[in-house]
């Protein structure tokens, strides 16, 4: 008894356990990367509650205002009464209330265009798996010659031409997406057909439908999700170029691409303006790349090869 | 083999239709070329004149009609006129492909002789500084946008420290250092990407063959670890990133239109940009035509290196 109570009294003993009960944790789930993901998706459903200003609201007085630590210019300038926490853009506009619209966008137009190619890129896949022959050829070489396209080009050909809506870049992206989930589904549904339960299903009578939404989807599925995950990354930055070559989302509308590109211009004086956009576009991508690595190891490991 | 090559050339050929007809079509529907000599409420064109550049534009046949006189045109290596300088396209591309292929060049070397040798330090050494400092690397290179690299390249190395110029090629300098100086920043932004995924191919390939069994026989008969590694591991973990070799130095294509918008670098990818934006329709389709058959060749090429490198593969 008495020994006990000294093991569980020794501080030293107590404090060390814990603090590698959390490294275990952290180790062992992605506890940072969805911490960041969720803070991220909070900012962007409640951006207009959270946020200091109004995404367009100017301030002249507030001109490339530094970031609230530079207290000099704070001081120099009385007449600018708003304190900027992260700074303003040339006609003052706060940096982070833009940044909190841009979460917005950013992450619905990455969500939505992945959802729609992805839907379409597993239906595509299923379904030349699955019945193989004609269409199974012929969907391939789709894919074969979608991915000789260039696609950045083609985007802002098609900005210009269909004009800077956020749907298009939606649609842009979503044209992106569905080619590289056809192959590996595809792969999978070739296996999964040969099984027994498969052919004791057609022996029972179910359709087609059935058997590849009852008996094979779920056996996809995973796959699917592994690599929706570890694309979504690769959507936000092609968003964000788009955007930064002038031909994503309207250049007034705040988008992390359009800060970059807007800050630019701006370098040398206000460094700000396009630093931290970049900086969240670093964190997200990175938050969801980890992610979806862990989802893979855990889910999928055969998916290991691809990058 | 054969039937195979007959396959692959016949689809290559088809992607390079599909390509050039999709941004034929799309460069059309913007709006009238002819907008390009004389913009809405400035002197105009006589009548006259409009109708015979429609003439020579075939601007009044049916797009496809129009589509395949381009084509017909390109079968016999001609590639019409640039709208805007009257130049031959395949001139243009000519004079401005060559700074595009030595930023594509030097940032594969680069990215090959950083990626491939960090990824297999990092799977020999497996859980050490260099695991790390790898997988680091790996992360800021394959979540970073290529142009925000570039911004911030600019804001240290050229606005506060002032080492590097900001943005140009210049040409008529001697190629060191100020030729030198001036590729630095958009090599390592064009790099880092792909250096981050060689390493991860060749870290997950090396540690893949590391845990195979003629390892462990190797490590058995008591060869060293030395011998282990390069004669034995490396061979076979170095096929996975040799075949993708040819595509990231093929993606570098669509990367330079980023990094040279960032850094005035005048290359294709600039010019495609200014091409589209002033809607001259044959020298964008040209580059169109260009970027997709290199893509075809070296997807190609990738397919052949697999089979040398992999005598297991066959077709």
């Amino acid at each position: 008894m008495n020994s006990n109570i000294n093991v569980t009294n020794s501080p030293a003993l107590v404090e060390v356990s814990l603090r590698s009960k959390i490294f275990y944790v952290i180790r062992r789930w992605p506890v940072i990367p969805i911490l960041i993901l969720s803070i991220m998706v909070f900012i962007a459903v409640f951006a207009p509650l959270i946020s200091p200003m109004g995404p367009k609201e100017i301030n002249l007085r507030g001109r490339a205002a530094p970031p609230i630590w530079e207290k000099e210019w704070y001081d120099a300038n009385p007449k600018n009464e708003i304190t900027y926490l992260l700074g303003a853009d040339h006609v003052g506009r706060d940096v982070l209330t833009r940044m909190f619209y841009g979460a917005r966008i950013s992450l619905a137009v990455a969500v939505i265009s992945l959802t729609a190619g992805v839907v379409i890129g597993s239906a595509i896949g299923l379904v030349s798996g699955y019945y193989g022959g004609f269409i199974d050829e012929f969907s391939m070489r789709a894919v074969d010659v979608w991915n000789a396209l260039p696609f950045l080009l083609i985007a802002i050909l098609a900005a210009v031409t269909f004009g800077q809506e956020v749907w298009i870049v939606m649609v842009l992206l979503a044209l992106v997406a569905w080619a590289g989930n056809v192959r590996n589904v595809r792969a999978e549904v070739l296996t999964l057909k040969t099984r027994d339960y498969v052919a004791l299903a057609k022996i029972a009578g179910a359709s087609d439908f059935r058997i590849l939404m009852r008996h094979i989807f779920p056996g996809v599925v995973n796959t699917i999700v592994v690599l929706a995950t570890l694309r979504v990354g690769g959507l936000i930055l092609a968003e964000a170029s788009l955007s930064f070559l002038g031909a994503g989302i309207p250049a007034q509308t705040p988008t992390w691409g359009n800060m970059i590109s807007e800050g630019r211009e701006w370098l040398s004086t206000a460094w700000w303006i396009a630093m931290f956009p970049g900086i969240a576009i670093l964190l997200v991508v990175m938050s969801v790349n980890f992610f979806g690595d862990w989802l893979r190891d855990r889910w999928d490991p055969r998916l290991r090869q691809l990058s | 083999m054969r039937k195979y090559l007959i396959q692959r050339f016949s689809f290559g050929i088809l992607s390079l239709v599909a390509a050039t007809l999709i941004v034929f079509v799309l460069s059309r529907a913007t709006g009238d070329p002819l907008l390009l000599y004389a913009k809405p409420g400035g002197y105009g064109m006589s009548p006259e004149q409009i109708a015979a550049l429609t003439e020579k534009l075939a601007l009044d046949k049916p797009l496809i009609v129009q589509y395949l006189i381009w084509l017909g045109r390109t079968v016999t290596g001609d590639l019409g006129n640039t709208l805007l300088a009257e130049q031959p396209v395949l001139d243009v591309i000519k004079m401005k492909i060559g700074a595009t292929f030595q930023l594509g060049l030097v940032a594969w070397i680069v990215a090959t002789a950083v990626g491939i040798p960090l990824g297999v330090l990092s799977a020999v050494k497996r859980g050490s500084v260099w695991d790390y400092i790898g997988r680091i690397f790996a992360l800021f290179g394959q979540a970073t946008p290529v142009f925000f690299i570039g911004i911030l390249g600019i804001l240290f190395f050229a606005v506060n420290l002032g080492w590097l110029d900001a943005a140009g090629r210049p040409t008529q300098e001697p190629f060191f250092p100020a030729q030198f100086k001036s590729l630095i920043m958009p090599t390592v932004a064009l790099a880092w990407l792909p250096a981050a995924s060689y390493l991860r191919i060749t870290r997950s390939a090396m540690l893949e063959v590391l845990d195979s069994e003629y390892i462990k026989l190797a490590r058995a008969k008591g060869v060293s670890q030395r011998a282990v590694i390069w004669r034995h591991a490396l061979r076979n973990a170095l096929i996975p990133p040799i075949t993708v070799s040819a595509l990231i130095l093929v993606g570098f294509l669509e990367g330079s239109v980023v990094v040279e918008a960032v850094y005035a670098w005048p290359g294709i990818g600039r010019m495609a940009v200014e091409s589209i934006h002033n809607n001259d329709f044959p020298l964008l389709t040209g580059i169109i035509l260009m970027f997709a058959v290199l893509y075809v060749l070296g997807s190609f090429l990738a397919d052949i290196a697999y089979t040398i490198v992999d005598p297991r593969i066959r077709y």
